[in-house]
């Protein structure tokens, strides 16, 4: 038995020398040309990241207070391509005005009282739920922060959503 | 000239420089002109010697030339156009007025730029299609056949990179459009969408991503690819030869010198080419509409062109279905080509054989008259999202449409092959030919037939909403 082992184990020391100097550089260089690949591909991704203005759309905006908003209303803010829809019972929503669907401008009708995507007839209700297809989804949001009546939309964040839950509303 | 009639040779500087650089003049003998092709730099893309019968106009259609001549053109007009550019979204339609009222011949390289360039996304296409149906896929030229068609699709990056470069409204909203289709694609859609966009929609960083695409990333990797696509055509054996289906037998193929039967051809077909595209950008101007307004969708919004076949069926397909699944499935179909259409008895004939012809044209018949008939029956009888109330839309809108589609076209692959007995190329010729002319119905539909809120309407019954 124990000659046995003494043999196998000799084996694997003959299957470890197989493993020569040249292999041995071979999987080296390999893998510092991997990790410079990845050095490389790396630098390259995070180069490419979305550049942000501040003070532009894609940072913070501030609208104003929450009295200036009636519940029951929709208001466009159009610096911020967002409307900043107040709900009967006082909650805030910051709408984001890109369809789901491809991305056009949804204009908000005040007589209908929903949202109508010119593009391809998409409906939204009052807070951003799909009345009507090809939309696959409700429309998006962005973070609100109500601090002292004071209303802050962070529009460099929008948040996708299924469908309306009472969750989303922000309250004052 | 002296007595004896003879030009006097004559010895300055000047005609020493001349003389190293001017052609010394087209050989008279054969031999002669098979030097002069090997010894050339661009002449030796080609082989000395041809064989005759590929030079038959109405085989190649002069297309991959016509292709390349292009590219040659859209690289000095683009040049040129560069030259009086800013890529921001303050100076970049203020540019492309000035060029156009300001500049001497602005318009005409502009309109030059913008018609060749939508041209050769026909040619590339047409080229594509010629080689498809002379065979020319199969192998051994199936690696040309994959690299030919990736340069196609840079052909259609290069031109949807220029199509924002306007900055005008046209250009805002068909890419806004366009690239909310990569939205879709599952798990990394948004991720890919705001690193093609640099930001959530288009604006300044887009604009700089795709001018730096469209002008350097994108030509740079054409022009690799088609100096490997040429080398490639050599190394295959040249073009395939065309026979006639009762001529299949033959014992030698006749060969000409490259100079002057090839080469002459080329020269004229380039010549009448750049003629047409001159007086055609003399004549119609490239559309330029008001400056792009990020807050102002206009209906209806449309992406380009070329992709109307695909936001066609976006109108009938759940978006994961319309936008992704099935362009990737019919571009993967495309690429493996070579691997299951095998058959290379009948490369050199066009539509396989007498047989493939009449399969063309039943084909042809019956998507012209089954996909309107559709498209017509989608948008006024089914409404699958009505009828299946609480299902998710990518089952309603997307599987239980495309399985009903799919089994259509097994059943019509079926009726076609007991009625025919037609054999496996053939087959996938039939089914290539069907959905080839389906995609170009639906193109159509796209670009003629979709009005406001993208409703169906006749050309002439579109309303205006400008």
């Amino acid at each position: 038995m124990i000659k046995k082992k003494k043999e196998q184990s000799e084996m694997n020391l003959n299957n470890v020398k197989k493993v020569n100097r040249r292999d041995m550089l071979k999987v080296v260089w390999t893998g510092l040309g991997a990790m410079a690949l990845m050095e490389m591909g790396m630098v390259s991704v995070t180069y490419t990241q979305p550049r942000l203005a501040e003070g532009e759309f894609g940072s913070v905006i501030e609208v104003g207070v929450v009295d200036d908003y009636p519940p029951g209303s929709v208001t466009h803010i159009s610096n911020g391509r967002f409307y900043l829809s107040r709900l009967e019972d006082g909650g805030f929503l910051a709408i984001y005005q890109r369809c789901t669907h491809l991305g056009c401008n949804v204009p908000w009708e005040q007589t209908e009282e929903k949202f109508v995507c010119p593009c391809h007839n998409s409906q939204f209700t009052p807070n951003g739920d799909v009345l009507n297809p090809p939309a696959p989804r409700a429309l998006d949001l962005f973070p609100i922060q109500i601090n002292d009546g004071i209303i802050k939309v962070d529009t460099g964040n929008p948040i996708t959503r299924q469908a309306f839950d009472p969750s989303q509303v922000v309250y004052a | 000239m002296d007595k004896d009639g003879l030009i006097e040779k004559k010895d300055t500087i000047f005609h020493r420089l001349y003389e190293s650089f001017a052609p010394k003049g087209v050989p008279s003998d054969e031999r002669g002109r098979m030097r002069m092709v090997m010894d050339t730099l661009v002449l030796h893309l080609h082989p000395t010697k041809v064989p005759a019968r590929t030079l038959r106009f109405t085989y190649t259609w002069g297309l991959g030339g016509l292709s390349g001549m292009l590219f040659m053109l859209l690289v000095i007009t683009g040049i040129m156009l560069e030259m009086n550019y800013t890529p921001s979204p303050s100076q970049a339609y203020l540019d492309i007025l000035t060029l156009r009222t300001n500049i001497w011949f602005g318009d005409l390289i502009r309109n030059m730029h913008h018609w060749s360039a939508n041209l050769m996304i026909v040619v590339t296409f047409l080229h594509l299609l010629r080689v498809f149906f002379t065979g020319g896929h199969r192998l051994p030229r199936a690696t040309n056949w994959i690299i030919g068609l990736a340069m196609f699709l840079l052909v259609v990056g290069a031109n949807f990179t220029g199509y924002l470069l306007p900055w005008d409204q046209l250009a805002y909203w068909a890419i806004t459009v366009g690239t909310s289709i990569v939205t879709y694609v599952p798990f990394i859609g948004e991720y890919l969408s705001r690193l093609i966009l640099g930001g959530i929609e288009v604006g300044p960083s887009t604009l700089l991503n795709f001018y730096a695409l469209h002008i350097s990333l994108i030509p740079v990797l054409i022009v690799v690819l088609m100096s490997y696509h040429f080398w490639r055509v050599r190394k295959d054996g040249g073009l395939t030869i065309p026979k006639n289906s009762y001529q299949i037998d033959e014992q030698k193929i006749e060969r000409v010198t490259t100079i002057p039967h090839l080469v002459r051809k080329e020269l004229v077909y380039a010549l009448v080419w750049f003629a047409i595209l001159l007086v055609w950008a003399m004549f119609v101007p490239a559309p330029l509409e008001e400056i792009a307004n990020p807050e102002i969708s206009p209906n209806p919004a449309k992406a380009p062109w070329y992709f109307l076949g695909i936001q066609e069926l976006l109108l009938h397909f759940h978006p994961l279905f319309g936008a992704i699944l099935i362009p990737a499935i019919a571009v993967l179909f495309l690429f493996l080509l070579p691997f299951y259409d095998l058959e290379t008895e009948s490369v050199g004939v066009y539509f396989r054989s007498k047989k493939g012809k009449i399969l063309s044209l039943v084909a042809i018949g019956m998507s012209a008259v089954l996909v309107p008939a559709w498209i017509i029956l989608d948008e006024y009888v089914l409404n699958w999202t009505a009828w299946l109330p609480g299902w998710p839309t990518i089952i309603s809108n997307g599987l239980i449409p495309l399985a009903f589609i799919l089994l259509a076209l097994i059943v019509i692959d079926d009726l076609v092959h007991r009625n025919f007995h037609t054999s496996f190329e053939e087959r996938v010729l039939f089914m290539f030919v069907y959905l080839l002319v389906a995609f170009i119905i639906l193109t159509i539909i796209g670009i003629f037939f979709r009005g406001p809120g993208m409703g169906l309407y006749l050309p002439w019954e579109i309303p205006v909403t400008h």
